[in-house]
């Protein structure tokens, strides 16, 4: 009875994206369907309720210019997209059409957009450094290969230029082979889309690169695909070829946006702010997608961009990620309009996976005392500055105006560096104690005494002079 | 899960989702499982309406197509319980994550996979403790085999109320499929197995519920002291995200003085599950000196995992859990996280289009949450024995926007025991745990005294309203210091800050991942509350006598004190009288300056 290949000429019911027929009893659920208008031209639609006398057929695209007497062909298949290592070094759109002009890729497998849970028992336990030479991500925040770790912005803050810098600088100690990069543009701007594309043409990574695009200007609908195209392209390189993929996704924002729109043309009951109450789950089911795998060498790190609306942590786009993502990178405004590059408040920053991932043998010994401590001077830095907005520096104890001093000097010296600059993790540490050491030894109650006299600089001065 | 098919197969006529629409369902249960579509994916009938039945469906549902069959089963949504559970990890159906790798031939999950939770070839070592013609009672003890770390009792289950015991297989290696005892009962004679089923929606049954008494240790001091759980207690763990709660729940799975730990990953990350099984099998078990994993039984269904079985998966744990207090046992079961099964439970409800109550959950929300909590409990077992078991219950859960008065944490609170609050800002200061003391609660501490007493020699909960006290005058006084600043406090008040930050970074803050620090025992905390709470003592005649507070602050035995927490057990006590032996000579001589 299935309807597999079958062409039915007419629809009932356009409505925004969704297409309604009836008497079409054997479409199954989520099969890709293909549109025809009488003036030739096509759409492409996924099955989202699959009835006996009824089917809802979501298009993707604009569906402008369908009408009642449209041909619906039915594939029988789920949305799947053509895999090889062709696809590198090339330019596709978010359903994964080649847009760069050259020819179709050679495909070695077709490959569901969605791709299917990793079975928790078989994924291989992300703790291998990988060294972005930025100190605030590093020293703080490090980062581990396949973790997934995105960044939350907001509008005007350089979060393309923090994402180009982890492109460009990105290593894993010891090991030879560079990052792959799988790019999707979400409904951005062409001048973001040609900034990265400028980007990895400069540091030469354009052909171990593969881009997606999805422009503001294009369909809506396709910001859904996009990511899992990307992803799916990802899984192929990571896990089949065993490379290790960076994956950068921006924006996120849009993604979101899109969902929702798609969600109330549904007509489905909102949630927070009129997104749909299983956004958690779909952005789960996206951002799950990275990680290692037991038994292959590749993996997928990834790094998506949102940019949080009115800058606000709660709002749900960033708040449900969190949920989901092994923490995230905050770029501040206020940072930023101190002219601080990159802007890493790094007190609402987090990564969950660098305890495993740091330490002796894979960073420094001292790495993760070091890190608590300035995550805790940092905040008693920044309490003292909300201080002196009350009562002015004069108001300060002693105690206090230190740690103002540290905080000052934490933000210009350890967490500012230059676009182009690439600091090793030794130096980010180095300068770390440099400015931990204006600080009483009292006040340094992350650190051990064993871990004090190996590496604070006052003690190494004075065990020197012993020495002498 | 049987494989018993009922005739008359339904035919399906609607597919959205994971809920399917199937015709020719009459007589069906609900609440049974049914197997639908060609693949026979796993689902379970929600509602019924003539002859229609409206199913759950476990698995994605990509690719079915109306007209499409359903076999029913005639079973409810069972849990196989039996030796071989310990050391497992389970999906949300309590498929074997292993055996579903196996059968999918590779990492990734495929649909339509059938798989047993409990090995049927494996042997295990059966000892009887009953003979032919002795009379039992549904939870008496036919005989024992040894599994992980407990001895597994193989009682009878309580579906049969008594019977007679007519033939006893002797002492020897027998799999679970082998009737190990055959009794005669009413309805004739029945085969007992190693094993037995158990709808996972229906509470064992039991004695009696006893009120719980003893503390749960779990070495975690702002827990154990200031809010405290008890063996079969309950507890709630609300937070933002990344504020610490499945670190807590990992932490409290790994230290608690409990027979057997389960674990439910529900609507979480892979990672957390991957985490657990590459720490678990390393981690020793004090108690029994065997791998964690083998008094533990984890549960992973992750964000990524179809939605509708993380809803079934915290009944799966919690039936696993009364099992294992069954046979006498102390039992914790952490769940993260139960806002995620809510949500699953709102998703199919708005699928179903229920009408919609506070935030889109049903209006049953609340019987739900509680149909949950209500399933730990300090218990006199069933069968002639005096034994007590526990189940005690902690979840996670995941406010939107952190803010906790959204209906599931608003829910939980009326239903637990203890309710561990967790604050962004202390996680955004590294204050971990970041339990905040001002908004948590236990109510069991009121009980504990005597406990403490007997097991440290220390009045602990006096200890404790003490600092607690002292906590509560340093957060009124920061308030005052917000707007004037700290150095407008007089100098006696900012002793009392000075002692409560002592208190906050000295005994409060314990780092999970410090290796002396990740876990402190009950008279460590006695002794290092205690010797904390002397500093403000000894410091305020100080003040009297003059001394600046800003010259207390520099003693160097406070940083002493504030690292005590770091010295292992063994070298403890005497750590304690070189801090203080320091703060006396620092006092007596910074009093000397004075006079
Ligand atoms: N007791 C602790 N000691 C040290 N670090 C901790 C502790 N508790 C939490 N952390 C830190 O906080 C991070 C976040 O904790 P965790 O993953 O438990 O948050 P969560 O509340 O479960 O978040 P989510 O809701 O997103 O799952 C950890 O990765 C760790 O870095
Ligand atoms: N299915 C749903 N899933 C998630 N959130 C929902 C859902 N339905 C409604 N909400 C959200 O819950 C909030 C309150 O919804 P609703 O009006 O139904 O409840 P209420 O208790 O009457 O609250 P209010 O007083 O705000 O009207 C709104 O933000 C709404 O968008
Ligand atoms: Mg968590
Ligand atoms: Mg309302």
């Amino acid at each position: 009875m299935s309807v597999y290949g079958l062409t039915y000429k007419g629809i009932d019911q356009v409505k925004g994206p969704l297409v309604i027929m009836r008497g079409v009893p054997g479409a199954a659920y989520e099969e890709v369907v293909r549109i025809y208008s009488e003036d030739g031209r096509e759409w492409f639609g996924q099955v989202l309720e699959a009835g006996r006398d009824k089917v809802v057929i979501q298009v993707l695209g604009d569906t402008e210019g369908l009408d009642s007497n449209a041909m619906v062909k039915f594939t029988g298949s789920t949305l799947k997209i053509p895999v090889s290592d062709e696809m590198l070094g090339r330019v596709f759109n978010g359903a994964g059409e080649p847009i760069d002009g050259g020819p179709k890729i050679r495909a070695d497998d077709y490959r569901d957009i969605n791709g299917a849970p990793i079975n928790p028992a078989k994924r291989d336990y992300p703790d291998e450094f990988i060294e972005t030479g930025i100190s605030a991500i590093d020293g703080m925040l490090s980062l581990v290969r396949g973790q997934k770790l995105p960044i939350f912005s907001e509008s005007g803050l350089p979060h393309n230029e923090v994402a180009a810098q982890v492109a460009r600088q990105a290593v894993v100690p010891g090991k030879a082979e560079r990052f792959s990069i799988v790019f999707a543009a979400v409904g951005l701007k062409y001048d973001d889309v040609l900034f990265f594309r400028r980007q990895f043409e400069e540091f030469g990574a354009l052909s171990r690169s593969v881009l997606f695009l999805n422009l503001a200007n294009d369909p809506v609908i396709e910001r859904i695909t996009t990511p899992r195209v990307a992803l799916t392209a990802a899984e192929y390189l990571a896990f089949d070829l065993g490379m290790d993929v960076l994956v950068i996704i921006t924006d996120m924002t849009n993604y979101c946006e899109a969902l929702r729109e798609l969600s109330s043309a549904r007509e489905e009951v909102p949630s927070r702010k009129g997104y749909p109450g299983y956004m958690y789950s779909d952005l789960a089911s996206i951002y799950e997608r990275a990680g290692r795998i037991i038994g292959r060498s590749g993996s997928i790190t990834f790094m998506p961009i949102l940019t949080m609306p009115g800058g606000d942590l709660t709002h749900p786009i960033p708040d449900l990620t969190g949920y989901i993502t092994e923490g995230q990178i905050f770029l501040d405004l206020d940072l930023h309009n101190r002219g601080i590059y990159p802007p890493i408040n790094v007190l609402p920053s987090l990564s969950r996976l660098m305890k495993d991932g740091i330490g002796p043998g894979k960073t420094r010994e001292d790495h993760k005392e070091v890190s608590d401590q300035l995550y805790a001077a940092y905040s008693q830095g920044t309490k003292a500055r909300e201080l002196v907005q009350i009562v002015g520096e004069a108001g300060l104890s002693p105690r206090e105006k230190l740690y103002l001093e540290f905080a000052r000097r934490f933000e210009r010296e350890f967490v500012a560096q230059g676009f182009r600059e690439r600091r090793s993790i030794e130096e980010t540490l180095d300068i770390a104690w440099d400015i931990l050491s204006i600080l009483p030894e009292a006040e340094l109650t992350r650190i051990s005494e064993k871990t004090l006299n190996k590496f604070h600089p006052k003690r190494r001065i004075a065990a020197q002079a012993e020495g002498e | 899960m049987s494989e018993l098919v009922y005739e008359g197969k339904g035919v399906i006529v609607h597919i959205k989702g994971p809920v399917v629409e199937a015709e020719g369902m009459r007589g069906a249960k609900i609440r049974e499982v049914v197997y639908v579509g060609e693949e026979r994916l796993i689902g379970e009938i929600v509602r019924i309406e003539g002859d229609k039945a409206i199913i759950q469906v476990y698995e994605p549902t990509g690719g079915v197509k109306a007209g499409e069959p359903v076999e029913r089963t005639g079973e409810p949504l069972s849990a196989e319980l039996g030796p071989g559970l310990l050391g497992q990890v389970l999906d949300g159906l309590g498929r074997p994550l292993e055996v579903i790798a196996e059968k999918a031939g590779g990492p990734f999950i495929t649909r339509g996979i059938k798989a047993p939770t409990l090995p049927r070839d494996k042997k295990w070592q059966w000892t009887p403790l009953v003979k032919p013609g002795d009379d039992v009672v549904a939870g008496d003890v036919l005989g024992t085999v040894p599994e992980g770390s407990v001895t597994h009792k193989i009682m009878l289950p309580p579906t049969i109320e008594k019977a007679r015991v007519i033939e006893v297989l002797p002492e020897g290696d027998y799999t679970i499929e082998e009737p190990v005892v055959v009794v005669e009962h009413i309805g004739g004679k029945e085969e007992v197995k190693m094993y037995h089923k158990w709808p996972v929606r229906t509470p064992r049954p039991f004695r009696e519920k006893l009120a719980p008494v003893e503390l749960l240790v779990t070495g975690q001091r702002v827990i154990d002291t200031f809010f405290p759980i008890v063996k079969g207690g309950t507890s709630a763990v609300p937070g933002g995200f990344g504020t610490g709660k499945t670190v807590t729940l990992h932490q409290i799975s790994k230290w608690a003085d409990a027979d057997v730990v389960v674990y439910v990953g529900c609507g979480e990350r892979g990672n957390e599950m991957t985490d657990l099984l590459h720490t678990f099998p390393k981690l020793v078990d004090p108690k029994s000196g065997r791998p964690l994993l083998e008094r533990s039984v984890l549960i992973a269904n992750t964000s990524n995992m179809p939605v509708p079985a993380r809803e079934a998966s915290i009944f799966m744990g919690i039936t696993y859990a009364e099992y294992y207090r069954d046979m006498g046992l102390h039992v914790v079961l952490t769940a993260d996280s139960t806002s995620r099964w809510a949500e699953a439970l709102r998703e199919l409800s708005s699928r179903l289009e229920e009408i919609p109550s506070e935030r889109g959950y049903p209006a049953y929300l609340p019987d739900y949450i509680a149909s949950f909590y209500e399933r730990a409990g300090r218990i006199k077992v069933q069968g002639r024995r005096d034994e007590l078991g526990s189940v005690a219950v902690i979840g996670a859960v995941s406010p939107s926007g952190g803010d906790l008065n959204e209906p599931v944490t608003q829910h939980t609170m009326r239903y637990v025991g203890a309710f561990w609050a967790l604050d962004k800002d202390l996680a955004f200061k590294r204050h971990f745990p970041s339990i905040n003391w001002l908004r948590s609660f236990s109510k069991y501490t009121g009980g504990l005294k005597e406990w403490w007493i007997k097991n440290t020699g220390h009045d602990m909960m006096a200890y404790r309203d003490k600092a607690m006290a002292l906590l509560q005058r340093a957060s009124s006084l920061e308030e005052v210091a917000r707007v004037v600043g700290e150095a407008a406090l007089s100098d006696e008040n900012r002793l009392v800050l000075l002692s409560a930050e002592l208190i906050k970074e000295g005994f409060l803050v314990q780092n999970a991942y410090h290796e002396v620090d990740t876990y402190c025992s009950p008279k460590k905390q006695a002794l290092l509350l205690k010797t904390l709470l002397e500093f403000y003592d000894r410091a305020r005649p100080m003040i009297d006598a003059g001394v600046p507070v800003s010259r207390i602050a520099e003693m160097r035995s406070l940083g002493l004190l504030r690292r005590l927490k770091f010295v292992p057990e063994e070298e403890f006590e005497n750590a304690v009288k070189e801090a203080i032996a320091q703060l006396e000579a620092e006092i007596s001589s910074l009093l000397a300056e004075v006079r």
